[in-house]
């Protein structure tokens, strides 16, 4: 008892899921670092591969009730919630993928639903919950529902995730909840299924469609995720960089030629590019990457309090720099031709000056 | 004298009055590739690479891609031993700086004296959206397209083919939010089109276009609309647009407007469920009623093919007398005469809170907005003298 009250003082006790995947370890990593917290319990299914740093790590599935007994064991008083995962990836099947998001998720809210100890909760969601229509509002805000419930996939588990979620935060008020819905994440060491997408030499896109996009720096998602433990700010928050792109925009930034597809040939460049193990473009993305989506972040500046640094364009420029140009001939030869034009006009002055 | 019989004209391909190892330019031409390392260096930055290309640039230099050719001369006549005059390409003799300045003459023959400012403008407008150097607002709209593309395209369309004739700009507020309500028809939506240019051009503003779901379902179409600032007609993004004090268009007809029947013409349908009004009520911004004349009869509607619209997942598949039946041809709008008037705005700031949701209230309001129109529809047909007036 006295152990709990002076929890505060003696620093936070962190417990992050999905540590064995490079956003949910580093950001373990960033976290231990931080002087407020005293330790970071980092779980997954499979260690994870690269450096820890001050992070401990406990092998645990949390698809069974061990999770619980390393909650009540570990004194843990924030959880962070980062195992939900978009692809299955080198965990298995689809089958196994939606086991360990959805299965996983109520096992570990069933824990903290018993654990006392524990006082806040935050959730990674994304903004994928929303869907992708032609009937899409231009901007979702956090109360809007999608216009078409997804039929599976990873849509789905978010938004099973997220129902299992509020009916936590109604079981437990004391818990501090807060669900963030990141925007698609994108850095130098993404690997997601939209960054795969865009470092294809060749990026194929859905014939006559340009989907609009937000982007979110990594940085800005570890520096949200932080934010939010600190400010203890209950709710849902859509977490997104400023501006908007078109697709058209990001493959000419990136300069990366494009190949127009009917939508009805996407499925099967998917399964040719999943089978080369190149990129996945699961239903979700190809739904997004027709359609587009946008999301008000209104709420995440006011309420939340957090201000992501990276825009949408920088997150994209700083990704670019990072990959070799395929493309951009024809920017070459126009600015080829400026060259020549501007010495042509240079000549024409000076001739002018002469008479 | 007889000194100056025994000079060669040429030099028989053997290297010039250079030093061995850089021939002259006159020698290099003559000469084939018998002394090939000294063929030229590699093309180098100046224009001296690649003498006859700029005529060809120049000439298209209007923005045609098919510049993008190979920088290498073609390899054709390399490792030839023999010097023959074919080996020449028939321009090269000519200076770069004689090409460009032809160049120019003809230029300014043809463009007029500013032309190459212009031509720089064009280039940096087009280097801009090859490199995706733009802007586009949250909605997808994009400024410079809209206004250098599809407004340039549109204006003479609007000025000599449907004379457009515009009253009643002034009711339009210049600035802050405001809704214009106006009716719909035409077949294919070149009013809505025309409106936006309209509203561009007589006020400054632009006028941000709800529509249907079934325009951003459909390739092409919806990207095009999101690029010239349209969204869809839904509660979210209309008072979205509304707080955010844009200029909102809205044809609350819909489908059933634009794809009456020529004989059903400039009979108001019924103006949807009013969602237009309630959201007008929720942000207390004027409706400003528009009464479009002429847009009814570009295409007249004679007939339709249900079952087929169906299959194709259409509200309706038009036929006029002109077009299935001329093909492409028949997709030429007929050059009615356009009357528009912007009628005085509806207040709808002067109701309490709460208005919106009463039912009778918003049914009023969209009563009083589908009247105005109506009148103002038969005032305007009686001043149009006739239909291609």
């Amino acid at each position: 008892m006295a152990e709990h009250a002076a929890g505060p003082t003696r620093g936070r006790v962190v417990l992050v899921t999905g540590v064995s995947r490079d956003l949910g370890r580093r950001f373990a990593r960033a976290v231990a670092d931080h002087p407020g917290v005293e330790r970071v319990i980092g779980v997954d299914v499979v260690p994870p591969r690269r450096d820890i740093g001050r992070m401990s790590f406990v092998r645990a599935d949390i698809r069974n009730p061990v999770i619980a007994k390393v909650i009540a064991k570990e004194d843990v008083d924030t959880v962070v919630h980062m195992s939900v995962i978009s692809t299955p990836g080198s965990t298995g099947g689809r089958t196994m993928m939606k086991e360990l998001n959805v299965i996983g998720t109520m096992q570990l809210l069933a824990a903290c639903q018993k654990a006392p100890s524990v006082q806040q909760l935050v959730v990674k969601s994304t903004t994928t919950v929303y869907g992708a229509s032609s009937r899409d509002p231009a901007m979702f805000s956090e109360e809007m529902e999608p216009r078409r419930l997804a039929y599976g996939g990873y849509a789905k588990d978010v938004a099973e995730i997220e129902g299992y979620v509020r009916g936590f935060a109604r079981r437990r008020p004391d818990v501090c909840v807060t669900t963030l819905r990141f925007a698609n994440v994108l850095g130098p060491n993404v690997d997601s299924p939209l960054a795969s997408y865009l470092r294809l030499p060749v990026i194929p896109t859905v014939l006559g469609f340009d989907p609009r996009m937000q982007l979110l720096h990594e940085r800005d998602l570890y520096a949200a995720l932080g934010h939010a433990i600190r400010a203890r700010v209950p709710g849902t928050f859509n977490v997104a960089g400023d501006g908007v792109l078109a697709l058209s925009q990001v493959v000419r930034r990136l300069q990366r030629p494009t190949l127009p597809l009917p939508s009805f040939a996407i499925g099967g460049v998917s399964s040719f590019l999943r089978q080369a193990r190149r990129a996945e473009l699961p239903p979700e993305l190809r739904t997004f990457l027709t359609f587009g989506r946008g999301v008000d972040t209104t709420r995440m500046r006011e309420v939340l309090g957090f201000e992501p640094s990276y825009t949408t364009a920088e997150t994209l420029e700083e990704f670019a720099s990072t990959l070799e140009p395929t493309g951009g001939r024809t920017d070459r030869l126009l600015a080829d031709l400026e060259r020549r034009l501007s010495g042509a006009t240079r000549a024409e002055v000076e001739v002018s000056d002469r008479g | 004298m007889a000194d100056a019989e025994i000079i060669p004209l040429g030099t028989r391909g053997e290297p010039g009055r250079g030093t061995g190892k850089a021939p002259s330019s006159a020698a290099r031409g003559l000469a084939g590739a018998s002394g090939r390392p000294v063929r030229r260096k590699k093309p180098a930055p100046t224009d001296e690479g690649r003498p006859p290309r700029p005529a060809v640039e120049a000439s298209t230099a209007d923005g045609e891609p098919s510049v993008a050719e190979p920088r290498e001369e073609p390899p054709a006549t390399v490792g030839h031993g023999v010097a023959t005059t074919r080996d020449r390409h028939p321009l090269r003799g000519i200076p770069p700086a004689d090409w460009k300045a032809a160049l120019d003459i003809a230029a300014r023959e043809v463009f007029g004296t500013d032309w190459e400012p212009q031509l720089a403008r064009l280039l940096a407008f087009l280097r801009r959206r090859v490199t995706g150097d733009y802007q586009l607002d949250d909605y997808g709209f994009d400024r410079e397209l809209t206004e250098r593309f599809l407004f340039a395209m549109l204006r003479p369309l609007a000025k000599k083919w449907f004379r457009i004739e515009v009253r009643g700009v002034e009711n339009v507020p210049t600035q802050g939010g405001a809704l214009v309500v106006s009716n719909h028809s035409g077949t294919l939506p070149v009013d809505a089109l025309m409106t936006m240019l309209t509203v561009h051009d007589h006020v400054g503003r632009d006028l941000r276009a709800l529509g249907a779901d079934l325009v951003f379902r459909m390739p092409f179409v919806g990207v095009m609309a999101r690029r010239s600032g349209a969204t869809l007609a839904c509660n979210e993004d209309v008072e979205r647009m509304l707080c955010d004090g844009e200029l909102v268009g809205v044809w609350p007809e819909g489908f059933k407007g634009i794809g009456k029947p020529y004989s059903e013409r400039y009979k108001l349908q019924r103006f949807g469920r009013g969602g237009f009004v309630s959201a007008a009520l929720r942000t207390g911004v004027p409706i400003v009623p528009l009464s479009v004349v002429g847009a009814e009869e570009i295409y007249p509607l004679v007939g339709n093919v249900p079952a087929l619209a169906k299959v194709l997942g259409l509200p309706y598949l038009p036929i006029t007398p002109f077009f299935p039946l001329l093909g492409p041809l028949g997709m030429v709008p007929l050059p009615s005469k356009w009357l528009m008037e912007f009628g005085e705005p509806i207040r709808t700031d002067e109701y309490d809170d709460g208005a919106a949701e009463d039912p009778m209230l918003v049914f009023d309001v969209t009563d009083q907005v589908r009247e105005t129109i109506q009148q103002t529809l038969y005032s305007l047909l009686m001043q149009r003298g006739s239909v291609f007036g």
